[in-house]
C-alpha cells in the first residue's frame, strides 16, 4: 500500500518553494535526531537543503531551563538552497523554555507548534514565564498558533507498549517528526525502515517509535486543527546526477579516506577528543579495513607528534582538532616544518578564546593559522566553504602536504561541521592524483636537496638501505640537513621555508568571482560563510546593485590574481565571523582599505545582516561619486 | 648469530660491527659525561640484535641525552620537548616493522613528558625507552629536575629543593610498564646486557639509567658508583635468585611480616639464604617490583637489573590483528561503495 496516498478525504496541499522549520526542545528531547530524520527525508525527496544544529555545551542542562534547549534548523527549497534561513517559518517548540528562547525568530504569521501537555506550571516557571503564554491570546494574533499535546497523544498512542513512563516519554520526538512529514508530505516508508534500523537492538523502542511517528502523520491527517498541508517540489536547478546528504565533518572524514586511495598510502590519524571535531576521529576509526590507522592520544601534543612520526614513517599524517588543541599543537607544527614533513591539521573552528563556545561556530582561528607559532614558521592555510566541500578540500590538503613536503592547515568550522547538504557524488576518477615518490637511491643522497619547481625535500622511508639520516627541530643545513648554527644559513633556511610555501600559489585555481569583474563594492570571505555572502551579493545585483564576491578557500598563499581583483572594485567589504582576522592579512598584504562587517555571536550570518551591509558600502561608494546615495543604512565597521 | 628475539626484520644478512652504528657527526656532549659511555655500549650491542640498520630508528626530545640520535647511523628523529614516546608510538604504530628505540631525560621523560611517557607504557607501544637520569637539568644549565633529592641546592632552587622527587621506576611500574630495568652508565657489562634484555624483550620497554652529569651534578650517584662504597649500596638481581649483596656478600633483603624490607645479615641470628626475598621478574603481581624500585640508600641497597618482565598483548601488534580482522570480516575498504553508502538519490 502506498501510505502516502492517506486513505481519509485529503485536506489541500499548497505549493511552496521554501521552507524554513526550527526544531526546539529540551535536550533531552531528542530535537537533534527530529531535525537530521527529517532533514534526510527532504533530501531523499529531491530538495536541496542546509541546516543549522545548535546545541548546548552542557550534555544535559537541567531539563526544562532555558540553558538546555537544543534546537535544530533546516531549510529545504525547490530551488538552490545556499543558507538554513534567516528566520524560521515553522517553529515547532517541545516545551516553554524553547519556546521562550526561540519565538522572537519566528516570521510574522509563521506557523507555531507548541506541545501543550509541557506546559505546566513548574515547566513556565523554569523558563521565567509569569503566566501561560498560550493562554493570554498573544501568540494568536501574531502566529499561526497550533497547540498539540504531543505528550498525551504519544502516551495515549503507546498505552498498550508495556514501556515505562519515562520511556513513553523519550518516544515523543517522533510524534512531531509523523506530524510534519504529513504537512509537507514526505513519504514515510523509508523513515520508518529508518527508525526500525536505528533501533535495531531494542525491538520494543523501534515499535514504540514507529507507532508513534504514524500516529502523528495520522493525527496530521484527520485532526482538525490543521486544514492545509504544504508541498515543496524536488530541486531541479541543481546539477544533474547521484546525491547524498552529508554533513561537513563526515565529508572531511571521507576526504580523508579518498586521499589514502588516491595517494596509495596509509593513513594515521593522531587526535584527542574535542568539540565539534571529535566526529571526524570516531568516522574514521570506522574505516581499518581502508588502510586507516587511528590513535586516540594521550592529549592535542600527542596526537599531532604521534602524526608526525606516522609522517617520518611514510604514512599520510593528519590532526584533528579544534581551536584550543591547535593553540596546543603549535609548537610540533614548527617541528613538522622545520624537518619538512607532510602533515595535515584539521581545525573545526569553534567560539574562542581559551574553552569559548566549545558548541558554537566562529572563524576564530585564521590568524592562529597564519601566525600562532614561534619563529618564521608559514603553513600552508586552506579553508572549507559548504559541509560537501569539506570532502575537496581535505583532499587538496593532502595533496599539498605531500607534493610540497610541508605541514598544512584546514580550517572548517563548526557550522559546516554540524550542518548537512546534498552532496553530488564526485566521480572518483575525476579527483586530484596525490603523487608519491619515496627516494630509495643512496647515490648523492642530501637529505634536504630540494625539487627545482616545488622545493620541496626528498620523502625517505625508514627501511631504506643506505638512507638513514637523522632529522629534527634544530637549524637544518640548507644541503645536508646536518644541523647547522650557522647565521647565513638559517637567514637562507627561513627564506627558502617561505618561498616553498609562497610558491604554491601557482598551484592552486586563480580566484573566482561571482559577478562582474569590476564594480563598487567586492564582497571578499573565506570558509563557512559561502552561502550567507553569495546569497546576499546575489540579492543586491537582483536589483541593480554593482557588487561582486569572491570566495577564498586557499588563505595562504592567496590565489595569484587575488591582489588585482581587490584593485578592480572601489570598495572591499570582508564580512568575518570573528572580530577582523582576514581583513588584518589583506590590508597588510595588499595595501587595500578594506571594511569589515564582523558578528562574533557564536551564530552565521543572516543573509539579511550581509544584504544590510552591502546595500550602505553601495551606499558609502554613492556618495563618494557625488552621487545621490540610492540606498540607506548604516555602515557597520 | 642471534636470530631477532622481538622485532625489527629478520636477521641481517652482514654481521655489522659497532662502526656501522656510528654515525659521521662531532659527539658534543661535555668531556667526561656520561651520556658517551650508554652511546658506546648501545653502538656495541646494536649488531648483536640482528636487526637491519635501516630498521632500526632512534627518536629522542630535547636535553643533553636528546642529542643521542644524532650518534647514531640509522635513522633518527630529534623531536622537541618531552614528546619522543609520541613521536615514537606514533611512527611504531604505522609501522610495527621498524625497531624503535627512544632517549630521553629525567626533564624531558618526567616533567615536560611524563604524561606521553606513561601512556606510552600503559599501552604497551613495544617501544625501547632509555631514560637517562642525572638528577639535573643539563642542557639549560643547572636546574634541579623532578629526579633532584629534597633539599637540593641549584640556580634555581638557591635554598634548597622543596620538590618531592618522582622515582622513575615507580612511575613506570605505576603506569603499567611490562619491563622495567635500572642500570648505570658505567657499568658497562650490566648496561649492556639489559639493552639486549630490552631489545628483545615484545613490548614496551623502560630503562633508567644512572648517568653522571660531570658539569652540573657531578657524583649524584657516587655511593652506588664508587669502588669503595657500591657494592654495600647496590644489589643486582638476577631473577630466581635471592637479593645477596655487600662486599662480603653476607648481606641480603627479607621481608618483615609486615611486607616491609628489611636489611639483614646472613649467619647472624641464625639468617640463612632460604630467608631472603627471591627476586621474580615475572611476577604477575607488580607490587614487589615496585618495593625493589624504591630501596635506597643509605638505609638499602639500590636494586639493579630487571624489576619487571611480564609480556602481555602490544598495543601495535592488536592495531595490526584488529585490522586483519576487519579485512577478513569486510574485505579492503572499496571507496566508491563508501562514498555511495546511506541513502542517496538521483537528480535527472
Ligand atoms: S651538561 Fe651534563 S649531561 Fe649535559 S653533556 Fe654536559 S655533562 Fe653531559
Amino acid at each position: 500500500m502506498d501510505i502516502q496516498a492517506p486513505t481519509a478525504p485529503a485536506k489541500p496541499h499548497e505549493a511552496v518553494d521554501t521552507v524554513v522549520i526550527r526544531f526546539c526542545g529540551d535536550s533531552g528531547d531528542g530535537m537533534q535526531l527530529t531535525g537530521t530524520e527529517f532533514t534526510k527525508a527532504a533530501a531523499l525527496h529531491g530538495n536541496d537543503l542546509s541546516t543549522l544544529p545548535d546545541f548546548p555545551a552542557e550534555i544535559r542542562a537541567p531539563a526544562g531551563t532555558l540553558a538546555g534547549v537544543s534546537g535544530f534548523q533546516l531549510s529545504f527549497s525547490s530551488q538552490v538552497v545556499y543558507t538554513p534561513g534567516d528566520a524560521p517559518d515553522v517553529l515547532v517548540a517541545m516545551n516553554p523554555a524553547a519556546l521562550r528562547t526561540n519565538l522572537a525568530d519566528l516570521l510574522p504569521n509563521g506557523v507555531l507548534i507548541v506541545n501543550l501537555g509541557a506546559f505546566t506550571a513548574n515547566n513556565l516557571e523554569k523558563a521565567g514565564y509569569k503566566s501561560n503564554p498560550l493562554e493570554d491570546g498573544s501568540l494568536d494574533q501574531k502566529y499561526r498558533l497550533y497547540k498539540v499535546d504531543i505528550s498525551k497523544l504519544t502516551q495515549t498512542a503507546l498505552a498498550d507498549s508495556g514501556l515505562s513512563t519515562k520511556e513513553i516519554g523519550r518516544c515523543k520526538n517522533f510524534f512531531t517528526l509523523g506530524l510534519m512529514f504529513w504537512m509537507y508530505n514526505r513519504n514515510i516508508v523509508p523513515e520508518v525502515e529508518n527508525i526500525k534500523q536505528k533501533f535495531s537492538k531494542l525491538p520494543a523502542i523501534a515499535d514504540a517509535n514507529v507507532k508513534v511517528f504514524k500516529a502523528g502523520y495520522h493525527y496530521g491527517e484527520t485532526a482538525e486543527i490543521f486544514t492545509t498541508s504544504y508541498e515543496v517540489r524536488p530541486a531541479t536547478d541543481i546539477p544533474k546526477g547521484k546525491y547524498r546528504n552529508i554533513t561537513g565533518n563526515e565529508a572531511t572524514a571521507l576526504g580523508c579516506v579518498a586521499a589514502v586511495k588516491l595517494s596509495g598510502l596509509r593513513l594515521f590519524l593522531g587526535s584527542y577528543p574535542i568539540t565539534p571535531a571529535s566526529d571526524i576521529l570516531h568516522q574514521l576509526s570506522l574505516y581499518k579495513n581502508f588502510g586507516i590507522v587511528t590513535f586516540q592520544a594521550e592529549d592535542e601534543i600527542a596526537g599531532i607528534t604521534a602524526a608526525i612520526g606516522a609522517a617520518f614513517g611514510g604514512s599520510l599524517a593528519l590532526t584533528t582538532t579544534s581551536g584550543p588543541g591547535m593553540a596546543l599543537k603549535s609548537e610540533a607544527m614548527g617541528l613538522a616544518l622545520m624537518t619538512e614533513l607532510p602533515l595535515v591539521i584539521i581545525d573545526v573552528q569553534r567560539g574562542g578564546p581559551s574553552t569559548g563556545l566549545p558548541t558554537k561556530t566562529e572563524q576564530s582561528d585564521l590568524l592562529q593559522a597564519y601566525y600562532g607559532r614561534n619563529g618564521e614558521c608559514p603553513i600552508p592555510v586552506i579553508a572549507a566553504c559548504t559541509p560537501a566541500d569539506c570532502f575537496n578540500m581535505a583532499v587538496e590538503a593532502f595533496r599539498l602536504a605531500v607534493k610540497y613536503m610541508t605541514p598544512v592547515i584546514l580550517l572548517t568550522d563548526g557550522y559546516l561541521a554540524n550542518g548537512a547538504e546534498p552532496w553530488l557524488l564526485p566521480n572518483i576518477a575525476d579527483l586530484p592524483k596525490i603523487e608519491v615518490a619515496f627516494r630509495t637511491d643512496p647515490v648523492g643522497f642530501q637529505v634536504y636537496a630540494r625539487d627545482a619547481e616545488t622545493l620541496a625535500r626528498q620523502w625517505v622511508r625508514p627501511g631504506t638501505p643506505g638512507l638513514e639520516h637523522r632529522i629534527g627541530g634544530l637549524e637544518k643545513d640548507f644541503t645536508s640537513g646536518n644541523v647547522s648554527y650557522d647565521p647565513d644559513n638559517h637567514e637562507a633556511m627561513i627564506k627558502i621555508r617561505a618561498a616553498k610555501v609562497a610558491g604554491i600559489a601557482k598551484d592552486i585555481p586563480l580566484q573566482a568571482i561571482n559577478g562582474e569583474p569590476t564594480g563598487d563594492l567586492l564582497v571578499l570571505g573565506w570558509g563557512g560563510t559561502y552561502g550567507a555572502l553569495t546569497k546576499a551579493t546575489d540579492e543586491c545585483r537582483a536589483r541593480g546593485l554593482k557588487v561582486s564576491s569572491a570566495h577564498l578557500r586557499h588563505l595562504n598563499p592567496f590565489p595569484a590574481n587575488l591582489g588585482e581583483i581587490l584593485r578592480s572594485f572601489k570598495r572591499v567589504l570582508i564580512p568575518e565571523l570573528n572580530d577582523g582576522q582576514l581583513i588584518k592579512i589583506v590590508r597588510a598584504q595588499f595595501l587595500v582599505d578594506a571594511q569589515g562587517l564582523n558578528k562574533i555571536q557564536g551564530k552565521p550570518f543572516k543573509v539579511a545582516e550581509v544584504v544590510a551591509s552591502i546595500e550602505a558600502h553601495v551606499g558609502v561608494v554613492k556618495a563618494a561619486e557625488g552621487g545621490r546615495s540610492h540606498v540607506q543604512g548604516e555602515v557597520r565597521a | 648469530m642471534s636470530t631477532n628475539g622481538t622485532n625489527g626484520t629478520a636477521a641481517a644478512p652482514i654481521k655489522l660491527t659497532r662502526k656501522d652504528f656510528t654515525s659521521d657527526q662531532d659527539v658534543r656532549w661535555c668531556p667526561g659525561c656520561g651520556d658517551y659511555a650508554i652511546l658506546a655500549q648501545v653502538q656495541k650491542v646494536m649488531p648483536e640484535l640482528g636487526v637491519a640498520r635501516e630498521n632500526i630508528v632512534f627518536v629522542s626530545g630535547i636535553g643533553c641525552s636528546s642529542r643521542f640520535p644524532y650518534y647514531m647511523n640509522t635513522y633518527g628523529f630529534h623531536g622537541i620537548h618531552g614528546r619522543a614516546p609520541a613521536i615514537a608510538s606514533g611512527l611504531k604504530i604505522s609501522r610495527p616493522e621498524l625497531q624503535v628505540w627512544v632517549v630521553t631525560g629525567d626533564g624531558d621523560g618526567l616533567s615536560i613528558g611524563g604524561n606521553h611517557l606513561i601512556h606510552a607504557l600503559r599501552r604497551n607501544v613495544d617501544l625501547k625507552i632509555l631514560l637517562f637520569n642525572n638528577r639535573i637539568y643539563g642542557l639549560t644549565k643547572g636546574q634541579y629536575s623532578p629526579t633532584s633529592e629534597l633539599g637540593k641546592k641549584t640556580k634555581s632552587t638557591p635554598y634548597g629543593s622543596i620538590d618531592h622527587p618522582f622515582n622513575p621506576i615507580s612511575v613506570a611500574l605505576g603506569a603499567a610498564a611490562s619491563f622495567v630495568a635500572r642500570t648505570i652508565d658505567t657499568e658497562t657489562k650490566h648496561l649492556q646486557e639489559i639493552l639486549l634484555r630490552a631489545a628483545r624483550f615484545k613490548g614496551s620497554a623502560f630503562i633508567e639509567i644512572y648517568q653522571n652529569c660531570n658539569v652540573f651534578n657531578d657524583g649524584a650517584f657516587e655511593v652506588v658508583t664508587d669502588k669503595a662504597t657500591k657494592s654495600d649500596n647496590q644489589v643486582v638481581l638476577e631473577h630466581g635468585k635471592p637479593l645477596i649483596f655487600g662486599k662480603e656478600r653476607n648481606k641480603g633483603v627479607r621481608l618483615t611480616g609486615m611486607f616491609q624490607p628489611e636489611v639483614v645479615t646472613l649467619g647472624e641470628n641464625g639468617i640463612t639464604e632460604k630467608d631472603l626475598l627471591v627476586h621474580d621478574e615475572t611476577a604477575p603481581n607488580a607490587g614487589l617490583a615496585f618495593l625493589l624500585s624504591q630501596l635506597e640508600p643509605p638505609a638499602f641497597p639500590v636494586a639493579l637489573g630487571v624489576l619487571r618482565a611480564v609480556e602481555r598483548p602490544t598495543y601495535d601488534q592488536l592495531a595490526v590483528d584488529q585490522e586483519k580482522k576487519l579485512l577478513g570480516s569486510k574485505g579492503d575498504g572499496d571507496l566508491r561503495k563508501l562514498l555511495h553508502s546511506g541513502e542517496t538519490w538521483e537528480v535527472s
